[in-house]
């Protein structure tokens, strides 16, 4: 876009260019995006570039053995190689970052631009609702849900999802009422674009980066969720696995088998911790304000 | 200031009462009933348990029972522990909760204020560094991560404390530290930040240049007003020690009410599940009216907004 208005290019500055550099010069941040690109690369193609072990083969005769050269991480005690069902436990836990995240996402955003645009007493209502569901302990009734009913991971991220929106619509909300009587709205309502063109093509952009700041931080609070719901077994069943339940699984017998603690725990928090930096550096870079 | 609070207790309400009927609902719409465990029940028994809970009227008519029971303050027996009321049951488990939870409380806000405070004070140094870096870390140690490494470590290991149980004061404190430092390390960062933005202000130099001494200026008239961020982070943070007693009180085999409730949805125990959530809900409402009241106690701007 911003090439068209000066012969000379390095002199022009745009909002995303500025917002590169601010990230690229976030060490930290640039590790984290990386790691976390690796760890999605690695889950998802791992399971087919190493088939030697299957995650929920069973095989007492190798029951519980500690890190070896057949076996990188160790076994649980029913044989299962660690390292693969750690792959597949990624896939899960996060698939259902990615997943709940959209679902957040979408219904966060369009709730909120709704609200900030319409305004009046539409928006209070709205907001008034979002209050209201902020009050009730949302993690109780993610649990509720899971007991009840069947423990399906597909209703896992919906719930999570539907938990997760509140605080999307918040933010939002508030940066659409902060622009929508800007000139620019104005000049398309002149032009008659219509309400819809108004909020997708004009308010939501401007909006962008704080959305994808916030994005990125709700992932980690999600694979957080799922996981607490995996650790007290009412998340993802064995034989699948998930990073929660294989934390689970390690806790219980970590008194004589440390492996099966030390490794899950210690990559799901090197994941949450990547996936913070990430976050903080956009958050730098796109929003210096925030 | 009365007329504040009035207001909030009047919103409480219907919070309260969308709590009840939400829960209402789902333990009413999901499968399976607090009847059907591995021993079969006779068809004749499983009718008359049905008959003497009032299982059998029409689904209104029981919820309106349940609404004016619980007005009452009366949560019913309990289907699964027979011998004891709803009441009775919460009665028992919540203190051993509350103590676990007010702990972690103190830990989270003493260590969070201090570390927080000390970053902020010494800036760009070193030192600030590498506690922000620490805090970092234990927001990506949850609950049930860090609870099972440290019993790992001091029970397993070391042999400082019991793995589990709760039996005398030295049980209470490797339950409360997973808790208590995950929620430690956010108050530390909202503490550094607000405070550098109060430091920044003409206020604090004013009070330099009158010549009051570094801690009087740092103290009482910096850390004072940086603390307003952390009032409303309270609100969630107590929600999520509730939720986190869950994880904790399962890894640590402590009978609280967190282990009931989980065990409860797990046997359908329906009026067990219904009183505890709302007995959480009830607290976490109560909780936050406290915060809001105490925050526009502090800040005259909520009270009139």
């Amino acid at each position: 876009m911003s090439e068209r208005y000066g012969e000379n290019k390095e002199q022009v500055s745009s909002l995303w260019r500025d917002a590169r550099e601010r990230l690229f010069a976030h060490k930290l941040a640039i590790f984290g995006g990386c790691f976390f690109f690796l760890m999605i690369l690695f889950c998802a193609l791992g399971p087919f570039i190493f088939t030697k072990y299957s995650y929920q083969e069973i095989n007492l005769s190798y029951g519980a053995q500690g890190p070896s050269a057949d076996h990188w991480l160790g076994t649980d005690e029913k044989g299962r190689d660690i390292f693969i069902r750690i792959l597949y436990g990624g896939r899960i836990s996060i698939g259902i970052g990615l997943a709940a995240t959209s679902v957040a996402l979408l219904i966060g955003v369009l709730y909120g631009a709704i609200a900030g645009f319409v305004g009046g007493a539409v928006d209070s209502v709205m907001m008034r609702l979002v209050e209201i569901m902020y009050s009730i302990p949302f993690t109780i009734f993610v649990i509720l849900l899971m007991t009840l009913f069947q423990r399906n991971i597909y209703l896992l991220f919906i719930a999570v999802g539907c938990v997760e929106w509140l605080t999307m619509a918040r933010i939002v909300r508030g940066q659409i009422l902060a622009i929508r009587h800007q000139a620019f709205v104005e000049a398309a309502e002149c032009m008659g674009a219509g309400n819809s063109r108004i909020i997708f093509s004009h308010l939501i952009p401007n909006v962008l980066g704080p959305i994808i700041v916030y994005a990125t931080l709700t992932v980690p609070s999600v694979m957080l969720l799922e996981s607490f719901i995996s650790f007290l077994g009412l998340g993802v069943q064995p034989p699948m696995s998930s990073w929660g339940l294989l934390i689970r699984d390690g806790a219980t017998k970590m008194s004589i088998y440390p492996w099966l603690l030390i490794f899950p725990a210690s990559l799901f928090s090197l994941t949450l911790f990547s996936l913070n930096f990430l976050g903080d550096g956009l958050r730098d870079a796109l929003d210096p304000k925030g | 200031m009365l007329k504040y609070i009035c207001k909030r207790l009047l919103q409480a309400i219907p919070v309260l009462w969308v709590i009840i009927t939400i829960t209402y609902l789902m333990v009413r719409m999901a499968p399976g009933d607090p009847f059907t465990d591995e021993k079969q029940t006779s068809p004749q028994a499983r009718a008359s348990l049905e008959a003497y809970y009032g299982l059998n009227d029409p689904l209104p008519t029981q919820y309106y029972r349940y609404l004016v029971n619980v007005l009452k303050g009366d949560l019913g027996p309990s289907y699964k522990n027979t011998a004891y009321t709803v009441n009775e049951l919460i009665g028992q488990s919540f203190p051993v909760s509350l103590t676990l939870g007010l702990i972690s409380f103190a830990i989270a806000l003493i260590l969070g204020v201090a570390a927080g405070a000390f970053a902020a004070l010494r800036r760009n140094t070193f030192l600030d560094h590498a506690t922000m870096s620490v805090t970092m870390m234990g927001i990506c140690l949850p609950t049930f991560v860090l609870g099972p490494l440290l019993v790992l470590v001091f029970a397993h290991w070391l042999r400082w404390f019991n793995p589990s149980g709760w039996y005398d004061p030295s049980d209470w404190i490797l339950p409360s530290l997973p808790l208590g430092l995950y929620y430690a390390a956010y108050i530390a960062r909202l503490t550094r930040a607000s405070m550098l933005e109060v430091l920044s202000q003409n206020f604090i130099q004013t009070a330099r240049a009158k010549g009051l001494s570094e801690w009087v200026v740092t103290v009482k008239h910096a850390l004072r007003l940086s603390l307003l961020p952390i009032v409303s982070f309270a609100g969630p943070a107590f929600a999520g020690i509730i939720s986190g007693s869950f994880v904790i009180e399962t890894i640590f085999n402590i009978p609280g009410l967190g282990k009931f409730f989980v065990e409860a949805a797990f046997n359908r125990d329906y009026t067990l599940v219904q009183g505890t959530v709302l007995f959480y809900g009830t607290l976490i409402v109560v909780f936050n009216l406290f915060v809001d009241v105490i925050q526009a106690m502090l800040n005259p701007k909520i009270r009139y907004s």
